[in-house]
């Protein structure tokens, strides 16, 4: 029986790949979401970013997703379907399916794969990020303002060096026009849980912070913020319908110019596995519009907007005095070298706390 | 005219085999409908659901290694089943014995511990496994405690277990604060039947748990024993059936069966543990193991069945670009029907025309 299975089984497989090929001249480009593309947040503007490189590019490719790929046994599987149904370019967009990623794509040689957010990288696998914690810098400036209480909530998502870098980046720019000023931090560990979102939105608005911001991808803290009349910052998108009278500003993740950029150099044959890593200056970070806030106070936000963009200013200058009291070393010269960024596992001083399993 | 249910004298065995099946036509039927008003063709979408995976060797591969969990567990909470016993927390004991089974996986990480470590990581998992299992059975023993509520809020607390030692003690040093351990070494992990692919010996463990369970049930006194005091518990006891004993006995075995399948799924397709190892196998396995009749035969077919609604809703995903909440329309339409058929076993529908008579009405 299984002698026959298997010829019979490829003969129909050629049969239906065979049917499909019609569309040949099209490149096909997929990616593999983490949440639902609804979910306003991470995934939604990776989502958005396909769909502007799709208008751009119109059909010279055809794209296909696969949206709420777990990043446990699951994603190794969607990613190679896509990878075996003619995908020749694969953006998968979380950091959990790094490896899943590099072992698909040592399978498939022939086939581009981009990763979001590693760092693992191979002859046929680049990576890409966005240089977030400058939006940081900025929202801590606005916080440390704007905060009457002096203590910020912050919903963490996983304790990763990305998260720190945020949250250092935040009390950095705070400390700037408020030295005393206070975070609290609660981990809930998941990217994505609206309901976790509340409760640790709630939570810290009952421990006095009065503004709210966080690492994960839901508008949940928002609506808290708002029921409580506090205020916060979105992320990942602009969620000003979330708080209208809420939101001091949003990180918003803007994925669409590189996911053109890099299908383009795909097509042309000219794509190479990069590390790319772009912030405010190449877009792929933008601020929502200042929103909330007095004139002066959105003034300052704009300005320093502008200074990171120029190169003046870099949120993680020289001197960074670590939680135990002591300079950290400076790699890059005049500020810690993407490296130390990139690997970011302390505290700065000011945090009154300790990362989780350390 | 009016539409009532009416008990049946007996069970009709007719029925109880034509269930399923007319649960999944009515499925087909509904998501038919549904397909169509999407503005998709319904046979090309069916086609691409059911069939297309079967076509290739990837997709087969695929399918076994979904299903292997999902059996594993259905098997053993099936047996708590027809013994009226109700463990609904399979998703935890799979979670406690992947997490009992890592641990050796951890500490002989990079050491040259030999070819046994595998072998004493499996034991392990299905001890760990039976061992949670055993709280909510001895607090239903010993204190009357419910076995549903105890055995479901252990699920919680078996993942912030899991969440603490990947976080803290356990977390790969390498692994720049991400929260799972080192990869696995080659001897701590279950090697794989065809190679390239994923398919890995866990479906060879699978199909042994099918034909144990198959024996038991059929052939031996204890299977005789968990049918008999499910059925009637006043003739199990006459009978000098404890059936205190066998709650034990149902949820150590149940337990034992979804610690293996954890420690299987982290040794085999995952390699590593990490939080997100099960996408809820464990209540999944409440769906296949009901599919499935209780029957060990039955639950191989269902869980191979629930493992084609999800790789062929990839596949609709993929060449149709049929939204991911249609598979799971479909999952709960398909639980729906099987459950709303199941009462036809029982009772039958008769239509009964009601005329204006002031008489008692037949509700």
């Amino acid at each position: 029986m299984k002698k026959y299975l298997i010829p019979l089984a490829a003969a129909l497989a050629l049969a239906v790949t065979g049917a499909g090929a019609s569309a040949q001249s099209k490149m096909k480009v997929g990616f593999i979401y983490l949440g639902p593309v609804g979910d306003l947040g991470w995934t939604y503007m990776h989502e958005l970013g396909r769909q502007m490189m799709v208008k751009e590019l119109g059909d010279k490719v055809e794209t296909t997703y696969l949206e709420n790929v777990s990043e446990g046994p699951d994603s190794e599987r969607s990613i190679e379907q896509l990878a075996r149904t003619g995908h020749q370019l694969i953006f998968t967009t979380s950091f959990g399916y790094m490896d899943p990623t590099l072992r698909v794509a040592k399978k498939y040689p022939k086939i581009k794969f981009e990763h979001a957010t590693g760092y693992k990288r191979a002859p046929n696998v680049g990576t890409y990020s966005g240089r977030f914690h400058e939006g940081r810098y900025i929202q801590g400036v606005i916080a440390g303002k704007m905060s009457k209480s002096g203590t910020l909530g912050y919903i963490a998502s996983f304790p990763i060096p990305e998260v720190i870098a945020g949250i250092n980046a935040t009390i950095l720019g705070a400390q700037t026009v408020n030295p005393n000023i206070k975070v609290k931090i609660i981990w809930v560990n998941t990217w994505f849980d609206p309901g976790k979102e509340a409760e640790a939105a709630k939570a810290l608005a009952d421990q006095g912070a009065d503004i709210l911001m966080q690492h994960t991808d839901s508008p949940a803290a928002m609506q808290v913020a708002a029921q409580r009349g506090i205020l916060a910052f979105g992320q990942d998108s602009d969620m000003i319908k979330f708080g209208p009278k809420t939101q001091l500003t949003s990180i918003v993740n803007n994925w669409g110019p590189y996911y053109l950029r890099a299908t383009k150099a795909a097509l042309d044959g000219s794509w190479k596995p990069e590390d790319t890593w772009d912030g405010l200056k190449e877009k792929m970070v933008l601020m929502a519009e200042y929103t909330n806030m007095p004139d002066d106070v959105k003034k300052l936000a704009q300005d320093t907007e502008a200074a990171i963009i120029a190169g003046t200013l870099n949120p993680f200058k020289c001197p960074i005095v670590g939680q135990d009291g002591k300079e950290v070393e400076c790699k890059g010269g005049t500020a810690l070298d993407n490296g130390q960024i990139l690997g970011m596992n302390f505290y700065v001083k000011g945090i009154d706390d300790k990362i989780p399993g350390k | 005219m009016q539409l009532v249910l009416e008990k049946r004298a007996e069970r009709s065995a007719y029925i109880a085999v034509a269930s399923p099946l007319i649960a999944i036509a009515l499925t087909l039927i509904t998501m038919s409908i549904l397909f169509a008003i999407l503005g998709k063709n319904p046979v090309m979408a069916l086609y691409v659901y059911f069939v297309e995976p079967l076509t290739d060797l990837f997709t087969l591969q695929e399918i076994v290694v979904k299903a292997t969990p999902l059996v594993m567990i259905a098997i053993g909470l099936s047996l708590c089943y027809i013994a009226n016993v109700w463990n609904i927390g399979a998703e935890g004991q799979f979670l406690f014995g992947a997490v009992c089974g890592s641990w050796l996986a951890v500490v002989t990480n990079g050491t040259d511990a030999g070819p046994w470590v595998l072998p004493a990581m499996l034991v392990m998992g299905a001890i760990g496994g039976a061992a949670y299992a055993m709280i909510p059975a001895l607090c239903k023993v010993r204190f009357g405690a419910s076995e549903i509520l105890v055995s479901l809020m252990l699920v919680y607390v078996a993942d912030l277990i899991m969440d603490y030692l990947v976080r803290g003690p356990w977390r790969d040093p390498q692994g720049m604060n991400f929260p799972t351990t080192a990869a696995f070494d080659p001897v701590a992990t279950v090697p794989t039947l065809v190679e390239g692919s994923r398919l890995h010996a866990g479906a060879i463990v699978a199909l042994i748990v099918v034909m144990l369970a198959a024996v038991m049930l059929g052939r031996t006194i204890k299977g005789f024993e968990i049918r008999v005091v499910g059925a009637a518990p006043r003739a199990a006891r006459f009978a000098g059936f404890n059936s205190k004993q066998l709650v034990l006995f149902t949820f150590a075995v149940s337990g034992a069966l979804a610690g293996l399948a954890g420690i299987i799924e982290v040794a085999g397709p995952v390699g590593l543990l990490q939080p997100g190892i099960s996408p809820g196998y464990g209540f999944t396995a409440i769906i296949v193991a009901f599919l499935g009749r209780l029957n060990p035969v039955g639950i191989l077919v269902a869980g191979l069945f629930l493992a084609l609604t999800f790789i062929g809703g990839e596949g609709a995903q993929i060449s149709m670009k049929i939204p991911l909440d249609l598979t799971k329309v479909f999952q709960g339409i398909l639980l729906f029907y099987v459950l709303a058929c199941d009462s036809l076993i029982l009772y039958r529908i008769r239509f009964i025309r009601t005329f204006r008579a002031p008489v008692q009405g037949a509700a």
